[in-house]
């Protein structure tokens, strides 16, 4: 509980602090969240002019694409210590501090801040879902409405545990490393889309390797109650976001190496 | 030609001084090869799923898929931002210099605001070529490759076209660097325009692959010079008359908004008021 105590602390010092710049929040709120919504007219227009894919609908896409941008928001606000762990622990030496301090590292990167503005990408999944539930027409049960929580819960798993491995290059290349955005940002991207549209080599890199598809597109698939295209047994579905949380698991699992080998930069 | 060498010169310390940031472009360009790639392969999926949509659509799958790696690969010759130099210059007051030199702040600006986008772009755009021109074919993934121009006279127009849209991209900033000027913090409305800028220039989706309907107005605006006509010259989608067309709102657009931002840059620096420095 003290830990859970503790976390709060940390976030109601940040939510102040952001808040004494309430236009600027608001206004990077905004941002964020027409930044996301844009993509909805790519989509649409594609739909307009090639009509349904496999079957495949816009508010089918708009239920993937909502439910993927709730689960990176989360990880994303839960993560920001990770995030610039490189440039702003490593490489300040920082993380010398938060190493002395009598509370572990992960509790203290998690509390480093909690961004408001990350609202308005949330508010852009709620509309994304919103879109879906409306025009597919989708009916929410409360095994959808329990699935599709599970299914956020294992997105965030997977997204927080990118963002761990990010910090855990950091300590080999004391920076943090862009390259890992192209699977965090642009795994909201890819998880847009069903694997069924994808090449065979990439559907199997989004299962096996970074299993993006498996907090995404198979959970999706049992909330629309469709069969899966690419013969995944039904009864598979909706446990495939525990692959979120195995990522966690052996990212954290690399963190603790990344720890032991860390060497201070001195400062 | 001795009027211009202040001018030219500027563009060159720049230019010189933004290419040493390597390192820069090579951080995001894994991240653009993955989002070009995916978009390629969803483009892939929708072209092959209708033939007939396909035949009907104003633009081939090859050429959506040139113009994706092309938007990827330039990305950094949109006006997103004010010139960084300036900003700083407002903060600190050393934009009272730039008042004090015997040469048009507003040409001296533009040329160093063209230098920052070209330099940072040319690195850029060579390793997505390496990646999506040469890289991808070699790997037998020829048919998702950058192609080359549809031929010798739109390869010339391309050229042409870009360096018109370069000349708009850098006057969009510099109306981003009067705004900077007159409020001293230009981030709100960057923030606001950006999503603007990917949608309309392009970016997000080639602007004909819009609904036929729209096609008019989005090749009107103004956005669509700085990135869709060029790009849509290269790859053949705009061809005679209408190539021709894109290049003369091209032309039309950049001298609006060199003449808005003239016009504003006099208002604002007659009341510019300098404190310390």
């Amino acid at each position: 509980m003290n830990a859970l105590f503790l976390l709060v602390r940390y976030a109601a010092a940040s939510f102040k602090g952001q808040l004494s710049y309430p236009a600027s929040t608001l206004m990077l709120a905004v941002g964020q969240f027409m930044a996301n919504m844009i993509d909805i007219f790519a989509i649409w227009a594609l739909f307009d002019r090639f009509g349904a894919v496999e079957g495949w609908r816009l508010g089918d896409i708009a239920l993937f694409f909502g439910l993927v941008s709730v689960s990176f928001t989360f990880a994303d606000f839960l993560s920001r210590g990770f995030d610039v762990f490189g440039t702003d622990f490593v490489r300040t030496g920082a993380f010398d501090r938060i190493l002395l301090r009598p509370r572990s590292a992960t509790l203290q990167l998690m509390g480093h801040d909690f961004r408001l503005s990350r609202f308005g990408r949330l508010m852009q999944g709620v509309v994304m879902i919103v879109i879906a539930t409306v025009t597919l027409p989708l009916v929410w049960t409360p095994t959808h409405i329990a699935l599709a929580i599970w299914t956020v819960a294992g997105g965030c798993a997977l997204f927080f545990g990118l963002l761990v491995l990010q910090a855990v290059l950091a300590f080999w290349t004391v920076e943090s490393l862009e390259v890992v955005n192209a699977v965090t940002y642009g795994g909201v991207q890819a998880a847009q889309f069903p694997l069924s549209l994808y090449p065979a080599w990439f559907r199997t890199f989004l299962i096996f390797v970074i299993p993006l598809g498996c907090v995404a597109y198979f959970p999706v698939l049992a909330i629309l109650d469709k069969p899966d295209p690419l013969g995944a047994p039904d009864w598979l579905l909706p446990l495939t976001p525990a692959a979120g949380f195995v990522f966690l698991a052996l990212s954290f699992v690399g963190w603790r190496i990344g720890v032991g080998k860390y060497t201070s930069t001195g400062s | 030609m001795d009027a211009l060498r202040p001018y030219a010169s500027a563009f060159a310390a720049r230019f010189q001084l933004v290419l040493q940031y390597r390192a820069a472009a090579l951080a995001g360009f894994v991240t653009q090869c993955w989002f070009g790639g995916v978009k390629v392969m969803i483009y892939a999926a929708f072209y092959a799923n209708s033939a007939q949509a396909a035949a009907g659509a104003p633009m081939t799958l090859s050429q959506t898929i040139t113009y994706t790696w092309l938007a990827q690969g330039l990305l950094a010759l949109l006006p997103w931002t004010p010139d960084p130099d300036v900003v700083n210059d407002v903060r600190t007051g050393g934009v009272g210099y730039d008042r004090l030199r015997p040469v048009d702040a507003y040409a001296l600006w533009f040329s160093r605001a063209l230098a920052w986008m070209i330099a940072r772009a040319i690195p850029r755009v060579a390793l997505m070529f390496a990646f999506a021109f040469v890289f991808l074919p070699l790997v037998g993934l020829g048919d998702w490759a950058w192609k080359g121009p549809a031929n010798a006279t739109q390869g010339g127009l391309a050229l042409v076209s870009t360096a018109l849209g370069l000349a708009l991209s850098a006057a969009m900033t510099m109306l981003l660097n009067i705004l900077v000027v007159a409020t001293m913090n230009g981030r709100g409305l960057q923030i606001l325009v950006s999503p603007i800028i990917i949608v309309l220039s392009g970016n997000l989706l080639p602007l004909a692959l819009f609904p036929d309907w729209a096609h008019t107005a989005l090749l009107v605006q103004p956005f669509a010079g700085l990135f869709d006509i060029p790009c849509r010259i290269y790859s053949g989608a705009l061809t005679g008359e209408m190539a021709a067309c894109g290049i003369v709102l091209q032309v039309f657009w950049s001298l609006v908004l060199v003449g808005l931002g003239r016009l504003a840059m006099d208002r604002v620096m007659t009341r510019l008021v300098v404190q310390g420095g």
